[in-house]
C-alpha cells in the first residue's frame, strides 16, 4: 500500500467544506418546518446558504475546524507509521491552505503550533483487520459543541435517574437543555451508556460515525434514540437557541459493558456543521469510493 | 430587517428589541479569550471602542504576498467572555457585542447601564459571514495572541445577526432556558 498525501489532503478539503447527505437532507428538512419570519427560520436559511456556499467555494464550512479525528481500518500489514506521518504532512499542507485553521495551543504556554500539529493532535484511532480493505474516517469536531458534551454518573440524585434505560434517559435530556443553543444547535448526539469515563466519551464521538438514516439495530437503543428525538425537539430550544421546533437533528445511542460499581452515561454534542467524511482507498492510496 | 452603521448611534440601539433581524454596515473588530482578558485588565485598546461593535470571533485569515484573505469568519460561544465583558462594556462605551450562544446576566446589566446590545450571529455560517467582509482595515496582538485570537479590524457590508440582549436587559437566552427548564420539568415527572 502506498500512503498518498494528496489523497488526505482532498479528504480533508472535503470533510471541512461539505457536509455528508445524510446530514444536508436532515437539515434542509428542518428548514422547511421552521416558521417563516422566524429568528429560527432565518438561522436555517442562513445554514442552509452557508452549505451551499462552503461546497462551492471548497472552503470550511465553519471557521472552528476543531478537533481531528481519524478513524482508520487498515490490513494488519500495512505500515503504520507512514499512514501517520503522510496524513500530518497533509494537514499541515491543509493548514497552509486554509482548510484548517491553526488550531493547536499548548495549554501552558498559549503558543499556537500553526500546523495544527503538536501532542495529542491529530486523534489516530486505528483498527486492524485481517481483510485488505483500507477505509479512512475523518471527524473535524468543532470546540463550542465539545464544550457542551457531558457525562453522567448514575445514580443521580438531582436528575432522579436511576441505572436503568429511564435514567440514561433523563441524563440525555438534561444535557440538551444544559446545552440550550451554545453548540450551534441543532445538533446530533453521539451518546454511550455503559463503558468507564474515558471508553464512554470514546464510544459516544465514535457514534457520529454512524449515518442518521440508518437506524439502530439494537431495538431498545432505537426506541430511546426516537423518544429522545421527540422529547427534546418538544423542548423549544430551536435552531442557535432562538425557540422554534428543531432544537436535535438526529440522536445515535450506542452501549458498552459497564463494572459492577460504575453506571456511566457519556453524552458528546455535534453542532449541525457536522464534519464526517471518509473514503475507501485502493492499492495505489488513491480514493476508491466516499463513505458517506 | 434593520441596517446599523457604526458607529453605532446610541438612540438608534435603543430602538432596537430582542428578535429583531439587523445587518451591519461599517466596522466589525474581532475579540475573544486573550484579548478580552487584556481589556479586562485595563489594558488599553489599539483601536478606540467607543460606539464600536466587538466581534467574538477567530477567523481563518489567509495571508496572499502581503494581502489579507478572509477565508471563514462565523463566531466563537460568547459564554467564555462572560468574566471579563461587563467591565469592557463600562470602560470603552462599547454599544455592541455580537457573537453566538448568548451571554449572562453580568452581560445583561452592564448592556441595560450602558445603552448596549448583543448581537447573536449565525453559528457556524463562517462562509456566509466571510462573504460581508468587505476588507481587513487592520490587525493587532497578531504575533502575541495567535491568528485566531489577533484582534482583526474587519469592513463589513450587510453582516446580518439578530438582536439577543437588548438595552433594557431583556434577553431571549434567559426566556429560552426558563421556558425549556419548565418544558423539562414536564417531561421529567
Amino acid at each position: 500500500m502506498q500512503w498518498n498525501t494528496e489523497t488526505f489532503l482532498e479528504l480533508i478539503r472535503t470533510t471541512s467544506s461539505q457536509l455528508p447527505e445524510d446530514i444536508e437532507k436532515t437539515i434542509t428538512r428542518a428548514q422547511r418546518e421552521e416558521e417563516k419570519g422566524s429568528a429560527a427560520r432565518f438561522a436555517l436559511d442562513s445554514i442552509v446558504e452557508n452549505i451551499k456556499l462552503a461546497k462551492e467555494n471548497g472552503r470550511p464550512l465553519c471557521q472552528d475546524t476543531g478537533s481531528i479525528h481519524i478513524y482508520a481500518t487498515l490490513p494488519k500489514d500495512a505500515d503504520e507509521n507512514a499512514f501517520r506521518e503522510a496524513f500530518c504532512l497533509a494537514i499541515g499542507s491543509a493548514t497552509e491552505k486554509g482548510y484548517l485553521r491553526q488550531n493547536s495551543v499548548d495549554p501552558i504556554t498559549g503558543k499556537n503550533s500553526g500546523n495544527n500539529l503538536g501532542p495529542g493532535s491529530p486523534a489516530f484511532h486505528v483498527i486492524r483487520h485481517a481483510g485488505n480493505q483500507t477505509e479512512i474516517r475523518l471527524l473535524l469536531k468543532g470546540g463550542g459543541c465539545e464544550n457542551v458534551s457531558a457525562q453522567y454518573a448514575l445514580p443521580d440524585k438531582h436528575l432522579d435517574a436511576f441505572r436503568d434505560i429511564e435514567g440514561a434517559r433523563r441524563c440525555i435530556l438534561d444535557a440538551v437543555v444544559k446545552a440550550q443553543g451554545k453548540g450551534c444547535a441543532p445538533g446530533i448526539l453521539g451518546v454511550c451508556i455503559g463503558g468507564d469515563r474515558t471508553t464512554g466519551y470514546e464510544f459516544s464521538k465514535e457514534q457520529l460515525l454512524r449515518k442518521l438514516d440508518e437506524p439502530n439495530e439494537d431495538a431498545v437503543l432505537r426506541k430511546l434514540e426516537e423518544d429522545i428525538m421527540r422529547d427534546a425537539n418538544e423542548l423549544g430550544i430551536g435552531p442557535m437557541g432562538f425557540g422554534g421546533k428543531t432544537t436535535l437533528l438526529g440522536c445515535l445511542i450506542g452501549k458498552l459493558n459497564r463494572i459492577p460499581a460504575s453506571y456511566y452515561v457519556s453524552v458528546t454534542y455535534m453542532c449541525w456543521a457536522y464534519r464526517r467524511q471518509g473514503v475507501r482507498l485502493d492499492n495505489d492510496g488513491k480514493i476508491a469510493e466516499w463513505l458517506y | 430587517m434593520v441596517i446599523l452603521e457604526t458607529p453605532l448611534s446610541g438612540e438608534v440601539v435603543k430602538t432596537l428589541n430582542v428578535g429583531d433581524i439587523v445587518a451591519i454596515n461599517g466596522t466589525l473588530i474581532t475579540a475573544r479569550d486573550l484579548l478580552s482578558k487584556h481589556l479586562y485588565e485595563g489594558n488599553a485598546s489599539p483601536i478606540p471602542l467607543k460606539s464600536q461593535a466587538l466581534y467574538h470571533c477567530g477567523p481563518i485569515v489567509l495571508d496572499n504576498n502581503g494581502e489579507w484573505e478572509v477565508v471563514a469568519a462565523g463566531p466563537t460561544t460568547s459564554a467564555r467572555q462572560e468574566p471579563f465583558a461587563w467591565k469592557i462594556i463600562e470602560q470603552t462605551g462599547l454599544k455592541a457585542l455580537m457573537g453566538k450562544g448568548g451571554m449572562g446576566e453580568k452581560t445583561a446589566k452592564a448592556c441595560k447601564e450602558h445603552g448596549c446590545i448583543y448581537l447573536h450571529a449565525i453559528g457556524g455560517a463562517a462562509q456566509l459571514l466571510a462573504e460581508k467582509i468587505t476588507k481587513v482595515k487592520s490587525v493587532h496582538f497578531l504575533e502575541e495572541f495567535g491568528s485566531p485570537e489577533a484582534m482583526w479590524e474587519f469592513e463589513v457590508k450587510n453582516f446580518p445577526a439578530v438582536v439577543t440582549i437588548d438595552t433594557r436587559g431583556n434577553s431571549l437566552h434567559h426566556d429560552i432556558l426558563s421556558k425549556s427548564e419548565k418544558a423539562l420539568t414536564a417531561l421529567l415527572p
